[in-house]
């Protein structure tokens, strides 16, 4: 069994008005050393194999597929 | 004319779009997403506004891999035409039919209230009814029509007249509600029959509801037909 844990946020030119609004909300509680705040979301898979390049294969394609829009996101997978 | 309309689980302006087309003389049919075959007679395929699939993921995402979406991209590859209404809207640039994505507004709140939008490309069947520069007030209703896409994306769409309306002010003045690239409402492909926006039409039939600029967009499908 291999979990797969996807990370998908806004690429870099792309605004994050949620991030921006975090970042405001971080301002006025006073936390100043904030210099960017981006909101993301993370998708955890558990998969049914131990082959770590078939698994990394896989999560990919379903990545490109739907887990992310690749016009607006970017994605990271890890495995573990 | 024949309009098939798509409900997925969580359309919810089905009925609204199937009075609108009926009240200008059309015949409708409403097409479950399970469908695999649309209609043989469909002369315009609607993908009606809701929130298919609660919005999961992201507006859209899910219902691009419902069943009837293989026969939709079928149907508009070889000419058919197609148009998205909001979340439709946000299906067809989930499924590539059309370019682009839909963001959550640049103020993160839901906007609920009538807009002005100016025409902005008349040469399609779309808009063919009404003049570029015309303004119209039509509702909008959505969380996630922030329309964004790159700058080469967007001097495509500039090039060839594929965007078909912005947001403006009565004056047609850009005056963006929620952050689109360009103000942008809504677009077509490079083939000219998919059409897209997030305003909503349907909901601006009668003057008792505030708005009957919406009869003269979707007249131009029925001329065309």
């Amino acid at each position: 069994m291999i979990t797969a844990i996807v990370n998908v946020s806004l690429k870099a030119g792309v605004l994050d008005s949620q991030g921006k609004a975090v970042h405001h909300a971080l301002d006025s509680l006073h936390f100043n050393g904030v210099e960017d705040v981006r909101v993301g979301k993370q998708i955890v898979l558990k998969l049914n194999t131990d082959d770590k390049t078939q698994a990394m294969q896989d999560v990919e394609k379903m990545c490109e597929e739907i887990l992310a829009n690749t016009v607006i996101e970017d994605y990271s997978i890890e495995l573990v | 004319m024949k309009v098939a309309i798509l409900q997925f689980p969580g359309t919810n302006c089905e009925y609204d779009t199937q009075h609108a087309f009926e009240s200008l003389g059309a015949t409708t049919e409403i097409i479950w997403h399970k469908s695999e075959t649309i209609p043989a007679d469909t002369d315009l395929l609607v993908v009606a506004g809701g929130f298919s699939y609660g919005d999961y993921l992201r507006s859209g995402a899910i219902a691009k891999f419902s069943p009837v979406m293989k026969a939709v991209k079928t149907y508009a590859s070889t000419g058919g035409k197609v148009l998205g209404i909001c979340n439709g809207f946000q299906v067809l640039t989930e499924s590539g039919l059309l370019p682009g994505a839909l963001k959550r507004n640049e103020g993160l709140h839901f906007i609920s209230k009538h807009h002005h939008l100016k025409v902005e490309n008349n040469d399609n069947i779309f808009l063919e009814e009404l003049n570029n520069g015309d303004v119209v007030n039509i509702p909008i209703a959505h969380h996630d029509g922030n329309y964004f896409i790159d700058n080469a994306g967007l001097k495509e769409l500039q090039n060839n007249g594929q965007i078909l309306l912005s947001y403006t002010d009565a004056e047609g003045n850009i005056q963006n509600p929620n952050g689109s690239v360009e103000s942008i409402a809504g677009v077509c492909n490079k083939e000219k029959n998919v059409f897209g926006l997030m305003p909503h039409p349907e909901r601006a039939m009668e003057m008792i509801l505030g708005s009957d600029d919406g009869k003269a967009m979707l007249q131009g499908f029925m001329k065309s037909c």
